[in-house]
């Protein structure tokens, strides 16, 4: 038993059908149950008033932005080393995902920022890096669909989220290593277990953050199995020579 | 029922509303494409195979 054997499309979309029944309840169940318990349940900081409540949508958005181009650089990795096409598609098929993650995240920051900080946007360290990544998803998503020939397509994708993974990181990492600039500390720094968050903000963060992570994963799992299928389509088609 | 917001009340409102639309709006194109794609599959198999 091996986790290659999921590189097959037939046992790969097996196996998906049998998790994602699950992966859509929970994650449908933690993302509104942290929704509701963050808006209703927690009271305003003495800072920041009500505008906290956005912490619920911004961190758990940010986080999964960065991670699912970090799941990318996996899943590309594998297909530059073993050529499977399973892998590629799961990235592929997560690149939307995580530009929406991004667009969140940016939007979000955004509004917290105006009355927060008196203004919009900054040409902060973690503000600027998170508007390279969104455009390398853009990009990403631009060079799959400017190549006719799938394999070349994965090839140059690959590569591209290679080189887009120096943003990803400065993004994770970029309040930790530059004192500058507008964006506080992370808010659960996992390395040092420390965290700067109460725990009655905390808690309905961090059902937030597992609900938008197994969203995600659904998200990922049935969109693979869309690219699974249109490759299988257009591959019939080709061998029917166009009289299908 | 709707806590009270006070002077952020649009701000706060406004961060939901956008992200619940983008996300609804991305769960929704998935699903879509994705019967698409298994329709399309199911009639070029249906046709391959009457095809011999």
């Amino acid at each position: 038993m091996s986790i290659w054997q999921y590189a097959n499309p037939v046992k790969f979309l097996s196996l998906s059908a049998k998790v994602q029944p699950v992966l859509w309840v929970a994650a449908g169940f933690c993302v509104v149950v942290g929704l509701i318990w963050g808006f209703f349940g927690t009271p305003d900081d003495f800072r920041q008033g009500s505008t906290v409540k956005i912490i619920y949508l911004h961190v758990p958005a940010a986080l999964m932005a960065i991670n699912a181009w970090f799941m990318m650089l996996i899943t590309s990795l594998i297909w530059l080393v073993r050529r499977h096409h399973v892998s590629v598609l799961a990235a592929k098929a997560a690149a939307p995902v995580g530009m929406v993650m991004t667009v969140i995240a940016l939007v979000t920051g955004a509004i917290w920022g105006q009355p927060m900080w008196g203004t919009w946007w900054a040409w902060d360290p973690r503000l600027t890096s998170f508007l390279i990544l969104f455009l390398f998803y853009l990009g990403y998503i631009a060079l799959w669909e400017a190549i006719e020939d799938p394999d070349t397509a994965a090839d140059l994708t690959s590569i591209l989220c290679l080189v887009g993974s120096v943003f990803a990181v400065l993004s994770r990492y970029a309040v930790q290593f530059w004192n500058q600039g507008l964006h506080q500390g992370t808010s659960v720094p996992v390395a040092t277990g420390g965290r700067t968050v109460s725990d009655v903000f905390f808690y309905p963060l961090v059902m937030c953050m597992v609900g938008f992570g197994l969203l995600f994963l659904a998200l990922v799992l049935y969109r693979t199995g869309t690219e699974i299928r249109l490759r299988r389509t257009a591959a019939l088609r080709a061998r029917a020579g166009g009289n299908v | 029922m709707t806590p009270d917001l006070g002077k952020y009340a649009v701000e706060v409102l406004s961060a939901y509303a956008a992200s619940v639309v983008l996300l609804v709006a991305l769960i929704a194109v998935t699903l879509r494409r994705g019967r698409v794609a298994r329709a399309a599959l199911k009639e070029v198999e249906r046709e391959v195979k009457s095809d011999g």
